[in-house]
């Protein structure tokens, strides 16, 4: 019998897996872009698993309209990419150092 | 019931799979396809959890536009990928080491007694036939958070113009058409009437 805990354990383990991809992949941005939608994706699993098993679409609403932003982000986050492929030739995140920060 | 669980942990097992690809892949364009395979299993496990709607919408959406795109510009930046990789050993020990820290306290308290077990959260029962998922978010989503709805459509508007403004260039030297020149032009500033006199015929 497939109870809460599978899909919440299943969103665990994926975010889990997104950070260490945050972690081993800290050069390439367009690999951290993707490691946090796949981290969205685990917070949408628990979204909905709450949904259906409280008995209440509210959940479900709410992964619509993280699913709306996250495309907006993608959006604005790879045009950005690539105004900064234009300028520095590189997306390599450790010569992004203009502002010495 | 046993052919859930078997379609659960399938889609599971290859979800997770998926990811694992995603983080270790070693060219991104793999790593964006891998990405896709993730959303189609994802996609299926919310079919399990009957949210048939989204389900699609991921799939429609974010396979279908979110990914292509990833894809694009992916293939369109020409990426040296040599010295992406050169961290990659060095970092593997810290970041097993903060999933795992991380993915066992999650699930120590997921799976300890009395919180998420059967006994809190009781299976529901399957939803009755003719029943429709799209109508009953549809309803909720245009009565009770209409302002958030409209919200989200400005939020994707503000989003396209900000991806429009940001990669939009103008080359210098090249010879193209200024068509907001060429609407405003007017009359006088085209036409010239000349006066002259009227030429003789010339005599043979």
């Amino acid at each position: 019998m497939l109870t809460l805990a599978h899909f919440l354990t299943l969103g665990a383990i994926l975010f889990s897996l997104s950070v260490a991809g945050i972690f081993i992949n800290r050069k390439n941005i367009i690999i951290l872009l993707m490691c946090i939608e796949l981290m969205l994706l685990a917070v949408n699993m628990n979204f909905i698993a709450f949904s259906r098993f409280l008995g209440n679409l509210d959940g479900q609403i709410f992964v619509f309209f993280i699913l709306t932003v996250a495309a907006a982000e993608a959006g604005i986050g790879l045009a950005i990419l690539v105004v900064l492929f234009r300028n520095r030739r590189t997306i390599n995140v450790a010569e992004l150092d203009d502002l010495k920060g | 019931m046993i052919v859930q669980e078997l379609v659960f942990y399938a889609f599971s097992l290859v979800l997770v799979f998926a990811a694992v690809a995603v983080i270790s892949a070693r060219n991104p364009v793999y790593s964006v396809l891998f990405l896709v395979l993730a959303f189609f299993s994802a996609a299926a496990i919310w079919m399990l959890l009957e949210a048939e709607f989204l389900a699609i919408i991921l799939v429609v959406v974010y396979v279908g536009a979110v990914m292509v795109l990833f894809l694009f510009v992916v293939m369109m930046l020409d990426i040296n990928l040599v010295p992406f990789k050169e961290g990659f050993i060095r970092y593997l020990p810290v970041a097993v080491l903060v999933a795992a820290i991380m993915a066992i306290e999650i699930l120590m308290v997921l799976w300890s007694k009395g919180r998420f077990g059967v006994e809190m959260f009781p299976v529901p029962a399957s939803n009755p036939e003719g029943y429709s998922n799209t109508r009953e978010l549809g309803e909720l989503l245009y009565t009770n958070y209409l302002l958030p709805f409209e919200v989200a459509g400005v939020v994707l508007l503000v989003a396209m113009i900000a991806a429009v403004a940001l990669t939009l260039r103008t080359r210098p030297g090249i010879k193209s058409q200024n068509v907001n020149a060429q609407v405003r032009t007017r009359r006088d500033e085209s036409v010239r009437l000349v006066k002259m006199k009227p030429e003789k015929p010339r005599s043979v």
